[in-house]
């Protein structure tokens, strides 16, 4: 059912909260159960799961911890209104914490209360303004409000509209998500001394781990460790392509991006053919070394994500069409992109590369 | 700060759309009201008044009060000066307030997609049918419009020559403006129309001059209000009222127009809007604005004029025009008491027909009833004079006249049109009003 696909990226970020969380919180007393209960959830033992988190509950009926992985257990299970119920709790007692926003976000969202999912984002905004996945999901939550509010504009069958939207916020999810997780403060990421213009003033980052590990305090650093698994994950996946030869280009294009986004130069330029014209009638040479200028030596992170990409395949030529979403500190583009493959043994190459 | 790049990236292609919906002032001569403003000086001083022009800064946004005009230029106004948050608020509350508003969730649905992807027009729906954005995008225009452009202080519709003393108020429509002006007959100054307010119509699909059953046009003519059907049971289309006029008048009727049921009446529940050409040739207001006239329409009295695009007069010339027409109606009323036949029918058209008789039957018929007459007076009273808007250079003159003689009395409320031929006004028909 597409409600379900939809949401499943998500509950993978729910599940990264919950690695998060430990990695905070996870004291020599409480060592022993809080992983049972992780290992439980990870094993999909969700009932099993719940019992222990009540039982750890117990005894320590305020801790954040524990009732964050509850609130989890219960969005597993399908039980979205008593999830609510503990991430609202959770949120009323811990405002500074921006997880339990975002998870109520997801939550709203998939009930299609798009008006209380914004709120909630803005919310862990508020608290955390460095905070990506929320700013992802916000972004996602805003064009379904969009998309809402052009239904009602316009009339237009919101059935139709909706499952359309629904599939590109899919997309939009899994390709940026974990991108955005993967970014540390850009303070900690730019060693470069040079006056780089930091745009976000992060101040959360600086924060050095305080004498007492409250909940509040270890929260933020554990929220921008936690989601590396998830970014993984998300990267592993191949731009749906449907026929067996666009794999391979499809696989193509993922690699060159992912070169690209952790600026490893020399996977970058193995993505290009020999044959690969520049353009501008610049040299091979001098292409290489302005790109290398332009993103092995630019301060700051760098995410190229794209949408998925149309590919076709002639022989041993491909042409994959996509829009690409470009962010680096100070600048953000998107823009469409045509990609001229040629095979190469196993191998798809890149031979030209246009943008507009 | 984050969100700030976030927001960028939209700004480009909304700005665009706002300068378009913004300053289309700047454009308006290329419309062809303007275009004759500009032939005609008198009338280019009087129309249009930008009230706040594009260049001088606009009027503080209003948050919660205002019409829906002056709160859509207050989004406006935001969304040029990159206050896209702010822009979101108002409109937020401007929907609050009007939760149907098609046109405020477009403007919301465009600052929210702003946040996620640059837009590049206004109405940025992925895959949204062109129709009805180009029918929003027409509303914002008219009502941009109608907001800039108030009518001067001193310039008064043309049509409204002179009103009975019980006709409180007059509806003046111009088809091409969508809007709709609300005169209110100010007798402490001898009669001379009061600018009262102005709202936003709709009219029929393909425009107004109607011909014809079926048409989907909007008639241009003098009319007046002949029924209040709001306390009846009426179907949703027509939302908290309607008020049916005379069309067709003994005018449209002589032309051979054909088609009935216009109505001025408010809207659906669906919707707090409609598009500027969306009815079947009713005159649609929103239902708040129909509620803020409805006190002033009388049954039977109110006039309607409906013009595609308002002729205006400065004071002087209307007051002018009104006194002459008043000394050529004074002249035939004086030439009929005269019992000078020829003189008499000096006053009427050859083209003249009216109760199955032509000219000719009318000259012959008049000719034998003064021959038995040895005084005549007529007295005419509630004489109300109004101007036909379009083409043709014609005059609608009610009154209730007071017919004595030696050997008839007659009381009736009589209605005349009057045509302009050959340089003079002749009665071209009268009847029973």
């Amino acid at each position: 059912m597409t409600t379900l696909s939809l949401f499943q990226p998500r509950f993978r970020t729910l599940r990264a909260f919950a690695f998060c969380l430990s990695i905070g919180f996870a004291g020599p007393v409480l060592a022993d159960n809080l992983p049972d209960i992780q290992r439980l959830i990870k094993q999909g033992q969700h009932a099993q799961a719940l019992e222990k988190v009540d039982q750890y509950l117990s005894s320590r009926p305020k801790d954040a911890q524990g009732r964050f992985l509850k609130g989890l257990i219960l969005t597993e299970l399908n039980r979205p209104a008593d999830a609510i119920g503990v991430f609202t709790k959770l949120s009323e007692d811990y405002p500074e914490l921006p997880e339990p926003y975002n998870n109520l976000a997801v939550l709203y969202a998939q009930q299609k209360q798009y008006d209380k999912a914004r709120t909630a984002l803005e919310m862990a905004i508020r608290t955390h303004p460095s905070y990506a996945i929320a700013y992802e999901n916000l972004g996602d939550v805003y064009a379904k409000l969009a998309s809402q509010a052009y239904d009602k504009a316009l009339q237009l069958d919101g059935a139709n509209a909706t499952t359309q939207n629904k599939l590109a916020l899919i997309r939009d999810l899994v390709s940026t998500s974990g991108k955005g997780n993967v970014r540390p403060p850009v303070v900690a990421a730019a060693p470069a001394p040079a006056p780089v213009p930091a745009p976000a003033p992060a101040p959360v980052a600086a924060a050095k781990p305080t004498p007492t590990a409250t909940v509040v305090a270890t929260t933020p650093g554990a929220a921008a460790a936690a989601p590396t698994p998830v970014a993984a994950a998300e990267t592993k996946r191949p731009a749906p392509a449907k026929a067996a030869g666009n794999d391979d280009v499809a696989q193509a294009i993922a690699s060159w991006a992912q070169a690209w986004s952790q600026k490893d130069m020399k996977a970058y330029f193995a993505a290009y053919a020999n044959s690969f014209e520049p353009g501008k009638g610049a040299s091979r040479k001098a292409w290489e070394a302005e790109r290398s200028q332009r993103i092995g030596e630019r301060p700051g992170k760098i995410s190229v994500t794209y949408e998925e990409p149309t590919i076709s395949v002639d022989g041993n030529t491909a042409t994959a069409r996509f829009r690409q979403h470009y962010k680096a500190p100070g600048l953000n583009s998107s823009s469409w992109k045509t990609l001229v493959f040629v095979r190469s043994g196993s191998k798809w190459l890149i031979q030209e590369e246009k943008a507009r | 700060m984050r969100i700030r790049k976030l927001l960028l990236p939209g700004l480009t292609g909304l700005a665009v759309v706002v300068s378009a919906l913004y300053f289309f002032p700047r454009e308006k001569h290329a419309d062809p009201v303007s275009q004759a403003a500009a032939q005609n000086p008198p009338i280019s001083q009087i129309w249009p008044d930008h009230g706040p022009s594009a260049s001088s800064p606009p009027p503080a946004p209003e948050l919660v009060d205002g019409s829906p005009e002056a709160r859509l230029v207050g989004i406006f106004h935001e969304i040029e000066q990159r206050n896209l948050n702010r822009a979101l608020e108002l409109t937020e509350a401007l929907l609050q307030q009007h939760p149907n508003y098609r046109l405020a969730h477009l403007i919301k649905g465009d600052l929210l997609l702003a946040r996620t992807r640059p837009i590049e027009n206004f109405g940025a729906a992925q895959g949204a049918p062109a129709e009805r954005v180009a029918d929003l995008r027409a509303e914002a225009l008219k009502r941009l419009q109608g907001y800039r452009e108030k009518p001067a202080a001193n310039s008064v519709p043309r049509y409204l020559v002179q009103m009975r003393p019980d006709q409180r108020y007059a509806v003046v429509i111009d088809t091409q403006r969508s809007r709709l002006y609300l005169y209110e007959n100010d007798l402490q100054n001898g009669g001379r129309p009061r600018f009262v307010a102005d709202y936003y119509v709709t009219q029929g699909k393909l425009g107004a001059d109607k011909l014809a059953e079926g048409d989907k046009k909007t008639p241009i003519g003098v009319y007046h209000v002949t029924a209040d059907l709001s306390r009846q049971k009426l179907p949703d289309l027509y939302g908290n009222g309607a008020f049916p006029i005379n069309y067709p008048n003994e005018w449209d009727r002589r032309q051979g127009r054909g088609g009935s049921g216009i109505w001025l009446h408010g809207t659906q529940s669906d919707t707090f809007s409609r598009p500027p050409l969306a009815s079947d040739g009713c005159v649609v207001l929103t239902n708040q604005d129909l509620d803020a006239i409805r006190s002033n329409l009388q049954v039977g009295l109110t006039p309607v004029i409906i013009s595609d695009s308002i002729e205006w007069l400065s004071l002087d010339d209307w007051a002018k025009e009104r006194e002459a027409l008043n000394q050529t109606i004074e002249t035939w009323r004086a030439d009929w008491e005269s019992r000078d036949t020829a003189r008499y029918l000096n006053h009427y058209s050859r083209q003249f027909s009216a109760g199955g008789q032509n000219f000719a039957q009318f000259a012959e018929q008049k000719r034998s009833v003064n021959a038995g007459k040895e005084w005549i007076k007529v007295r005419l009273d509630n004489l109300s004079v109004f101007r036909n808007p379009g083409k043709e250079e014609l005059i609608v003159v009610t009154f209730d006249q007071d017919y004595r003689s030696n050997n008839l009395n007659n009381r009736m409320k009589k209605r005349q049109y009057w045509v302009r031929e050959g340089g003079r006004w002749k009665i071209i028909y009268e009847g029973a009003a």
